[in-house]
């Protein structure tokens, strides 16, 4: 080893303790950067494989029943490769020792046995038999949750009619990754199971034999999915078609994506974050170490050292600790990515994960580590190479102060000399101070940003649980039913109150633009369920016209008094212009309203509805439950309860965990900054504050000179974090406005509170260690070296 | 007024060297046309008062510091129009330096602090030899914190000599230390000249000092005002201040 290389590790060795903190930092951001992407490019993969494996398919399309000779002409459409048509029903299930209303939906298995288009994965047992009628195959997720086995046997309402099905297979799909419910917040795999069945069995209860009213197709590479879509509604339009769809509209396939946006997202934030801290963290310690070695690059460059040799001494320094941060960096990253990776699989059922890492993703966090550590430390290093070694020879010139603008201004005497000290120091390094703000503001941040999610998703669920939709229980019918529907279940009893709805899909269209969801005919008076202005108070129910979601305005691009092209997909598939009379506040999905007579009148039909809310007495819940179970008309069930808990439960630990890692990332920054300024201001100014030790100044009343300039920097940084916070917090939300949701920006005054005492902490923790420094000041060994 | 004619041995040469110092609102003239020579193998002395601008010069002998004016002739170089590159190569084979706070480097031992200089030189004894020559060969491990000042001076003269050079330059070698210590590195320091025949200058305000040299210049104000040949040199424990 050269003895220049070996100086190096002992200056490292010597600034330890600002060298951890620094390299902290970079792990910090590394391992962000490792632990997203990674685990975005795995569960890419993943997808891909899975997909590809198992031929997910490109394009879908429910409809209401056709014979399956169409299947030719279906496949006759230029551009469409492989055609699988399907019965897909909705049912209610019973499971023994569950009395919860659980819902279902069942799809076809081919009778040859196996699908062409999103196969099965088979994870246990087989795929059913098709000569007998009673085999299922059930998703994991919902098998695990409710601990059922092969062998084991459900009770499911099949058009009416319950019949128990036995278990012989336990199955993953291509088209189920993420299993949302109709109308869920979030999947719920204790009340919504997805299963298949042979074909016969399942198009003999519904009235399909022979007939289909779901169909998937793949399409050649090249062709356009626009003109197959076009051609293949024209051709189901007389078969009560609800309007194809690509596979990026697909639900399971559209919330991958989105997260996949998110982890992107986060790849970026918070690295360029923590790397551009650390390049200002490197770039003060650099600094620093340089002008207290200005005499030894002087002894090296009177030696014959060149002025590259001693720059690229000094880059070397940098680099190595840039370095430890990115192994480290890329150890918690793998680390914290498995773990990610795990906390997704709960989410989304693969078959398996491929966690890799990328050797790519590795090869740009270092290169990126390093290039922002040499660009930022660019300045001290120059300084380095610059520094003319005669020059170098001298002591530094006493530093320049001035009186600040306070003093200027004639406050001085408000304010004590210690005081007055710290103050001309801040004012004398403006940028430095600057940045060490800018800083310790970026902890408080990322602090909030944690917390973020949790504050959105709380108030979320408070509008839309608390004020919107405030039913305990929501019936849906298996078709739409007379309004009498409404009074036998009010009839029952412990059912308080109860509201009909009526429920229509339909392409809204304006202009060039539109977009398939689904009209809700409400109750003007209704009390359940309400709809919600800007100020979350409840909009009264015009008596025509529609309401829309503020954000399917905005997609439509329509304004209140515009007239919307109402397609409906159902019955007579009437096309009206209904004016758009209001907007409402929702956060979830994207719907139309309009009050239910008047839906009734677009439809040309009497009294129908398509279920009921409910409130209901919670000691007749299961009663109630049992009851509806039994009414042959009730397609499912949903209770808000479970549907608020059941969100809970699958965000609750990672919301836990994330705001534990962002703490203790936030922390590192907080901490990285307050000492490392601390240990530099201790080396600057030990001299300074020995003196005045010597002249008899306690050692409280030195380290409030010392410390009291870093609580100055952390009490101004705060506001100016919660403020970042916010508009971090602002930029995350602003990826989180999709049609599917829209994250709210909210944060809790608690969220502001925490953040703030978590830097302070941090601060504080710094503080105490640099302070067994000035403790230890040796003034007279201080007072006999020279300056 | 010097004796020696043979310009063949001249090390150093300078004609008119100036050099002004900007700063900022005032010039600090500190060299207003010095002339002089150094010889081959001779040890001299430069004299005067803080402020006489005397650590300008060694600086620009040694090529860490270019004048505003005049020439300096090493051999047959001519360093006022030597690159910033030139420069260093030439510190690096040709100058010895020994500085008054022996700017070692803490993080190095005594030996390491030798061999940092040797490393990049042409062709350096080894550093345990150069300790040797200043008598700390039982100190090579040792931090330059577990050193006292004068030992501390030493390892800088070993470090200084290690790389074999033509000149060696110390600017207040003994500034820092007091005359017990003062005498032990002055010895050193003339050993060196003896013994490897290196051309030396030792520039101090100690005048106590000037006895030992071959040849004494006083420099006063930015001028050369005096020099003289010493009739007879003393040896470094025979000086006293």
């Amino acid at each position: 080893m050269k003895t220049l290389d070996r100086k190096l590790l002992r200056d490292l060795w010597h600034m330890r303790g600002q060298a951890i903190a620094i390299a902290l930092v970079i792990v910090s951001g590394v391992a962000t950067f490792i632990m997203s992407l990674s685990t975005l490019h795995s569960l890419q993969l993943t997808q891909a494989t899975f997909y590809q494996d198992y031929r997910f398919a490109d394009v879908f399309v429910s409809l209401k029943r056709a014979p399956e000779a169409l299947r030719a002409r279906i496949a006759e459409i230029p551009g469409v490769d492989k055609v699988e048509t399907r019965v897909v029903t909705q049912v209610n299930l019973d499971i023994e020792g569950f009395s919860d209303p659980v819902r279902g939906q069942v799809l076809s298995i081919p009778d040859e046995g196996e699908s062409i288009l999103n196969r099965l994965y088979l994870r246990q047992g087989r795929l059913v038999d098709s000569t007998r009628d009673r085999e299922v195959v059930l998703t994991e997720a919902f098998a695990q949750a409710h601990g059922l086995k092969l062998g084991d046997s459900l009770h499911a309402i099949i058009n009416g009619r319950r019949k128990a099905l036995t278990i012989v297979g336990i199955v993953l799909s291509p088209e189920y990754i993420y299993q949302l419910g109709p109308g869920d917040l979030s999947p719920d795999f204790k009340h919504y199971g997805i299963m298949w069945m042979a074909r016969k069995p399942l198009g003999t209860a519904y009235d399909m034999e022979d007939a289909f009213n779901d169909v998937v197709l793949t399409l050649f590479a090249g062709s356009q999915p626009e003109d197959v879509i076009d051609r293949l509604d024209d051709l189901l339009e007389p078969y009560g078609g609800l309007g194809a769809y690509e596979r990026e509209d697909q639900i399971s396939h559209r919330y991958l994506s989105e997260d996949f946006k998110q982890l992107g997202q986060m790849a970026t934030i918070f690295p360029i974050i923590f790397l551009g801290v650390a390049a200002f963290l490197l770039n003060v310690a650099a600094t620093r170490l340089i002008s207290t070695q200005r005499e030894q690059i002087a002894a090296l460059k009177a030696f014959g050292y060149s002025n590259l040799d001693v720059g690229l001494h000094y880059q070397k320094l940098i680099i190595v600790v840039v370095l430890v941060g990115v192994v480290g960096g890329l150890g918690v990253g793998v680390w914290l990515g498995t773990g990610l990776s795990e906390i997704y699989m709960q989410f989304y059922r693969f078959p398996f994960l491929k966690y890799e890492l990328q050797p790519g993703v590795v090869m740009a966090a270092v290169v990126v580590s390093v290039l922002a550590a040499v660009f930022g430390t660019s300045n001290a290093v120059r300084k380095a190479i610059l520094l003319p070694p005669a020059e170098a020879m001298r002591p530094e010139p006493p530093a320049g102060y001035r009186q600040t603008l306070i003093e200027r201004l004639g406050l001085q005497r408000m304010f004590s000399q210690p005081t007055r000290m710290i103050a001309r120091h801040l004012e004398r390094r403006p940028v430095k101070s600057l940045l060490s703000v800018a800083g310790i503001a970026f902890a408080c941040a990322i602090m909030m940003v944690g917390r973020f999610q949790e504050d959105a998703i709380e108030y979320m669920v408070d509008v839309q649980f608390e004020l919107a939709q405030r039913q305990d229980l929501t019936v849906t019918f298996v078709e739409p039913t007379s309004g009498r529907g409404l009074y036998e279940l009010q009839s029952l009893q412990g059912v308080e109150h109860a509201e009909a709805f009526r429920v229509v899909p339909a392409r809204l269209r304006f202009g060039h633009r539109s977009y398939r969801t689904s009209i809700q005919g409400i109750e003007p008076d209704g009390v359940l369920q309400r709809l919600l202005d800007a100020e979350l108070k409840p909009i009264e129910l015009p008596p025509a016209g529609v309401i829309l979601t503020k954000h399917l305005s905005k997609m439509l691009g329509i304004r209140p008094g515009d007239l919307l092209t109402v397609e409906v997909l159902e019955g007579r598939r009437p096309v009206r212009e209904v004016p758009v009379v209001a907007l409402v506040k929702e956060y979830v999905g994207l719907s139309a309203y309009m009050e239910r007579s008047a839906l009734n009148r677009l439809m040309h039909e009497g009294n129908a509805i398509s279920g009921v809310h409910l409130s209901a007495d919670i000691r007749y819940e299961s009663e109630i439950y049992t009851a509806l179970k039994k009414t042959p008309r009730v397609a499912g069930t949903v209770a808000r309860e479970n549907a608020i808990r059941n969100l809970f439960d699958s965000f609750g630990d990672t919301l836990l965990i994330f705001t534990f890692v962002n703490t203790l990332l936030a922390g590192t920054i907080a901490f990285g900054v307050v000492y490392n300024s601390a240990r530099i201001a201790v080396s600057e100014r030990s001299r300074e504050l020995a003196s005045l030790r010597v002249l008899g100044f306690t050692r409280a009343e030195i380290s409030y000179i010392l410390l009291g300039e870093l609580g100055a920097l952390t009490l101004v940084a705060i506001p100016f974090g919660l403020v970042i916070g916010l508009g971090l917090c602002a930029y995350i939300a602003s990826g989180l406005q999709t049609d599917l949701y829209r994250v709210p920006l909210i944060l809790e005054p608690s969220t502001y509170a925490f953040a703030a005492t978590v830097v302070l902490l941090s601060a504080c923790i710094s503080g105490l260690m640099v302070r067994r420094h000035l403790d230890h000041l040796d003034l007279v060994a201080v007072l006999k070296t020279k300056e | 007024m010097h004796t020696s004619t043979d310009s063949g041995n001249i090390v150093f040469q300078t004609l008119g060297l100036t050099k002004v110092y900007d700063m900022g609102e005032v010039q600090v003239h500190a060299l207003r046309g010095v002339d002089m020579e150094l010889y081959a193998g001779e040890l001299v002395v430069l004299l005067g008062p803080s402020g006489s601008g005397k650590s300008t010069l060694l600086n620009i002998l040694g090529g860490l510091d270019i004048p505003t004016d005049g020439k300096v002739i090493y051999r047959d170089h001519d360093l006022t129009r030597s690159t910033d590159r030139e420069l260093t190569e030439y510190r690096r084979y040709h100058v010895g330096f020994v500085f008054q706070f022996y700017n070692l480097i803490p993080s190095l031992t005594a030996c390491e602090n030798v061999a940092v200089v040797t490393e990049i030189a042409k062709k350096p004894m080894r550093p345990e030899d150069a300790l040797a020559i200043v008598g700390l060969n039982d100190r090579l491990d040792h931090f330059p914190a577990q050193l006292s000042g004068g030992e501390q001076q030493r390892v800088a003269i070993a470090r200084a000599i290690a790389k074999n050079p033509t000149v060696l330059l110390c600017d207040e070698p003994t500034g820092a230390l007091d005359s017990t210590t003062g005498i032990v590195v002055l010895e050193a320091i003339e050993r060196v000249n003896r013994d490897l025949g290196t051309t030396t200058a030792v520039i101090t305000h100690n005048a106590g000092i000037a006895d030992m040299a071959d040849r004494v210049m006083q420099l006063s104000d930015g001028l050369l005002a005096e020099q003289h040949r010493n009739k007879q040199k003393k040896s470094p424990q025979q000086l006293h201040w």
